[in-house]
């Protein structure tokens, strides 16, 4: 019987838990607590904060989040790989690269598709008398 | 039923001194940090408290602790007070695995020298730590109830997933060249003989290049600050935070820095190797002393990495956000690809 290598792990998470406890419950003891509503209220450059703290943001988070998850996959599948690839010999080159090619393809659909771009590449905003003449034209139409 | 004690408490006593040491380690690291700062921007800096104000960063601490600790309206308090402790949590864990020395010998009985090092998936429990950090920075920019920490909280999680693809590549291609995931079998392969050729840096220069890259964008440490960028976001994702949570993401920013140039040492420049045989000065391998000198060499080399990060903080104007994805999806990306293959193909052609 002897402790595993993770055991040792176990022991130190252990050891790091009851520091940060301690270093609360110190904490906790010693600092004062008057609550005030101006201080409890959220921080927003001094004025009255307006409407809700989770406001939309740019959906481009959401597709970096995506392509960060296709990509960490490829990540995991190549590590055991990258291990044993001494002994594998050409066969494994050639598999790998032909893997990353499919992912490497992904990448550039991604870069030429403009969706690593953050700023919006072209925004195309309607113009008032574009309208003005298509609503002029449908008129003379009827 | 013996022999589990003896190795519990070995296992007891080296995580209290790794711990201490790491604490150590950040409060050098702040005072190192308000020291250098002040000399680039021609000021003194800390000097009331103790000898050349080296008492500072026990005094900010003390600080820290006497301060009321303020959650605000409508945030979530689970998760507020859960935040800062993930991060400080993580920090501390990624010491698991990473060694500080050779093994030693005392008597019949071998001491690793770190909580432990021989774990044979060292460099992927590393990896799996980082990501966690991404949560304690998310959950506190979420659960503050605060437009500028959710902002923060969101720019850090993109920019921590983005470069630690590039990050995952760069240990890829280090993989390739030492076929193991074990700290300790990386580092011993970077001793030579004579000088220090064998280092990976001299093997991987574009490697080394993409990976300090992204432990200053992991780090969150200027240029890369943007999830704390003072100006527009009030310093993001702890702007809610005060009292001791807000030390604990303090204390983990420090011991992240600390953690990262540790295994920029391990993985490029050598770890703790003497650049000859130890027994050409006379140090048997095993011995006490040697371990000594291995240990003060590794943290030699931490430091002049840590003070490179100051340095590049205080010197180097902070990015643009469209120009930090740039450079993470269209330059560090395909570079990291690019020397992963090169890499591949060049072991291939020596070992076969």
């Amino acid at each position: 019987m002897y402790l595993t290598t993770f055991g040792i792990v176990l022991v130190f998470f252990i050891v790091g838990a009851l520091f940060v406890a301690v270093g609360l419950f110190t904490a906790a003891l010693v600092r004062p607590k008057n609550p005030t509503p101006e201080k409890l209220r959220t921080y927003e450059s001094g004025e009255i904060p307006m409407g809700s703290p989770w406001i939309q943001f740019n959906n481009r988070f959401y597709i970096i989040g995506l392509a960060y998850i296709i990509f960490d996959v490829e990540l995991v599948l190549l590590f055991p790989w990258s291990v044993v690839y001494k002994t594998l010999g050409w066969y494994s080159f050639i598999a790998m690269v032909i893997f990353l090619m499919i992912l490497i393809i992904g990448l550039v659909y991604d870069w030429a598709k403009g969706y690593l771009e953050w700023d919006k590449p072209n925004p195309v905003i309607p113009q008032l008398n574009e309208l003005i003449i298509h609503r002029k034209k449908v008129n003379k139409e009827n | 039923m013996n022999e589990i004690l003896w190795i519990s408490l070995e296992a007891l006593i080296k995580a209290i001194i790794i711990l201490s040491l790491l604490l150590l380690s950040a409060a050098i690291s702040v005072y190192l940090e308000r020291k250098l700062s002040a000399w680039i921007q021609l000021r003194i800096g800390p000097n009331r408290v103790g000898p050349f104000g080296l008492l500072q960063p026990i005094v900010d601490v003390v600080k820290l602790i006497m301060k009321e600790d303020i959650v605000p309206n409508g945030a979530n308090k689970f998760l507020h007070g859960l935040a800062p402790v993930i991060s400080l949590a993580v920090a501390i864990m990624v010491w698991a695995v990473i060694p500080v020395a050779d093994p030693i010998k005392i008597g019949d009985h071998i001491i690793q020298m770190g909580i432990s090092p021989n774990a044979d998936i060292g460099i992927l429990f590393i990896l799996a730590m980082t990501s966690v950090g991404v949560y304690g920075i998310a959950l506190a920019g979420w659960s503050s109830n605060n437009k500028y920490s959710l902002l923060g909280g969101l720019r850090s999680s993109a920019q921590m997933i983005s470069y630690e693809l590039s990050m995952g590549l760069a240990i890829l291609s280090i993989i390739l060249i030492s076929g193991s995931f074990s700290l300790s079998d990386i580092v011993n392969q970077q001793f030579s003989h004579w000088g220090g050729f064998r280092w990976n840096i001299f093997i991987q220069p574009l490697g080394f290049l993409i990976f300090l890259t992204t432990a200053f964008a992991e780090t969150n440490r200027a240029p890369f600050d943007l999830p704390e960028a003072e100006q527009e976001l009030v310093s993001g994702y702890n702007t809610e935070y005060s009292g001791m949570r807000f030390g604990m993401f303090f204390l983990a920013e420090y011991a992240n820095m600390a953690t990262s140039s540790a295994i920029i040492t391990l993985l490029y420049l050598g770890g703790w190797t003497l650049p000859f045989a130890p027994s050409a000065i006379g140090l048997e391998q095993g011995t006490w002393i040697l371990g000594l000198v291995q240990f003060v060499i590794f943290a030699i080399k931490i430091y002049l990495l840590v003070m490179f990060f100051i340095w590049v903080r205080w010197t180097v104007p902070r990015f643009r956000y469209d120009q930090l994805m740039r450079l993470g999806w269209k330059v560090l990306l395909p570079l990291a690809l690019l020397n992963l293959i090169l890499t591949s193909f060049g072991v291939l052609f020596i070992n076969h």
